[in-house]
């Protein structure tokens, strides 16, 4: 694949990934606004994931669909980001997991909407007004979670730490990044921390939340090196497609 | 004689478009089936081509909205039991904004007990922070407080009114 495909790729993957893991608390979430909420950001991430998989099949050119890159791909074959792998905890780590990655998300779309590739640029200017929705939704519970009980607070504050150092990825470039950069495809990746940083400083405060100091990291999602925990995930995700290739309901 | 057919042609072409227009109108939203696919301002165009038939463009209110593809099917349905040979495109850009609601969509909404969407947004950046002044459907009233950001479909919120006490949804403004 050409660095342009393996970068809609590694978002495709970042997009499905997160997509997977918030459906996890459909049924289980504390209440029945939140199982909605979080099931409702899911499947805006589906649908963004599923335009982006397509896009990154025809970029590639060897007649893989959404659904085969989806179903049939390996664990070290999927690109995407380290932090949407992580399993989702209690209501207060999803939120954190969520809040990280919608401040991050939404800086993203913004950018890509004036991508030099046409078709990439029509996804993420939809997909912007949809991340923009998802951050207000979770920088509200994590100032209530954060500005609340003693309890809610310290569970979050543990989210935050344990959760930090997998952010060090996303403004990490490697050659991909550099040649969509270059292409006009995507921003540089730390041209997104500014606003990342901004989003969180202010968010952080006013919950009450300290940031915790920068941290190296040693995953690699977006080159197919992953946590231990995207293989589970994956197996709970393939196993139908897998098992009946092609069904339909 | 050419000139004539062709104007006899273009005649042809602006009666079968109004035409599709017609039975749109009559084409319900699966989810909120007040609205027509044309109230809801998803149809982007409609274009008669030399042979007769005729292609839809659809644009999604949602990238992950579930009713997508009913619509699109619910179309070429109605097309088709009208004799019309038509197909259905997919038009991503420019994105669906709450602003493409009719005004007679919004009244239907209204009178359905969903509040229809804030006008929007003139800074998208705005959107993500500021709180929408939403009327209960019911007693008009301003009074309102968000329950829920999400609802029972990705286009909706969930509110309630502090005046008349009555929970409503609240079309987003998107």
């Amino acid at each position: 694949m050409t660095p342009h495909g393996t970068y809609v790729l590694r978002l495709a993957d970042t997009h499905l990934v997160l997509a997977q893991r918030l459906g996890e608390w459909v049924g289980h979430a504390p209440a029945l606004e939140e199982d909605l909420g979080l099931a409702n950001v899911a499947l805006d991430l589906l649908g963004q994931a599923r335009l982006l998989l397509a896009h990154a099949g025809e970029l590639e050119g060897r007649g893989r669909d959404e659904d085969a890159l989806a179903y049939l791909r390996e664990e070290s074959e999927f690109l995407n980001l380290t932090l949407v792998e992580q399993p989702n905890g209690d209501f207060g780590r999803t939120i954190v997991r969520q809040f990280l990655f919608d401040a991050w998300q939404s800086a993203l779309h913004e950018a890509l909407a004036a991508s030099s590739d046409a078709k990439l640029a029509a996804i993420a200017a939809k997909a912007a007004k949809e991340s923009r929705y998802h951050l207000r939704y979770s920088s509200g519970w994590l100032v209530r979670l954060g500005d609340g009980t003693p309890e809610s607070h310290a569970r979050v504050a543990d989210a935050l730490v344990r959760l930090w150092p997998f952010t060090g990825e996303l403004f990490d470039a490697d050659d991909v990044d550099r040649s969509a950069a270059a292409a006009g495809i995507g921003p540089a990746p730390d041209a997104l921390a500014a606003a990342w940083n901004a989003t969180v400083d202010r968010v952080l405060a006013e919950a009450t939340l300290t940031r915790p100091a920068a941290a190296a990291f040693g995953w690699h999602g977006k080159q197919g090196r992953h946590s231990e925990h995207l293989g589970y995930l994956l197996a709970e995700m393939q196993s139908l497609h897998r098992a009946h290739p092609g069904a339909t309901w | 004689m050419s000139a004539l057919r062709a104007l006899a042609g273009a005649d042809a072409t602006a009666t079968l478009r109004a035409r599709v227009f017609e039975l749109l109108a009559t084409v319900p939203d699966p989810e909120i089936p007040v609205l027509s696919v044309l109230d809801l301002g998803i149809i982007r165009h409609v274009d008669v081509r030399g042979d007769g038939s005729v292609e839809v463009g659809i644009t999604p209110t949602y990238s992950g909205c579930p009713a997508t593809p009913v619509i699109k099917s619910d179309v070429l349905a109605a097309l088709a039991a009208a004799g019309i040979r038509a197909t259905a495109v997919d038009v991503l850009s420019p994105a669906w904004s709450s602003d493409w609601l009719s005004e007679e969509g919004r009244r239907k909404l209204e009178a359905f007990g969903i509040a229809p969407p804030a006008h929007a947004v003139a800074s998208p950046r705005a959107l993500a922070y500021a709180e929408p002044v939403v009327a209960c459907p019911r007693c008009r009233s301003v009074a309102s407080e968000r329950l829920s950001e999400f609802g029972s479909t990705p286009c909706k919120a969930l509110y309630r009114c502090t005046a008349c006490l009555e929970p409503f949804d609240n079309f987003k403004c998107l």
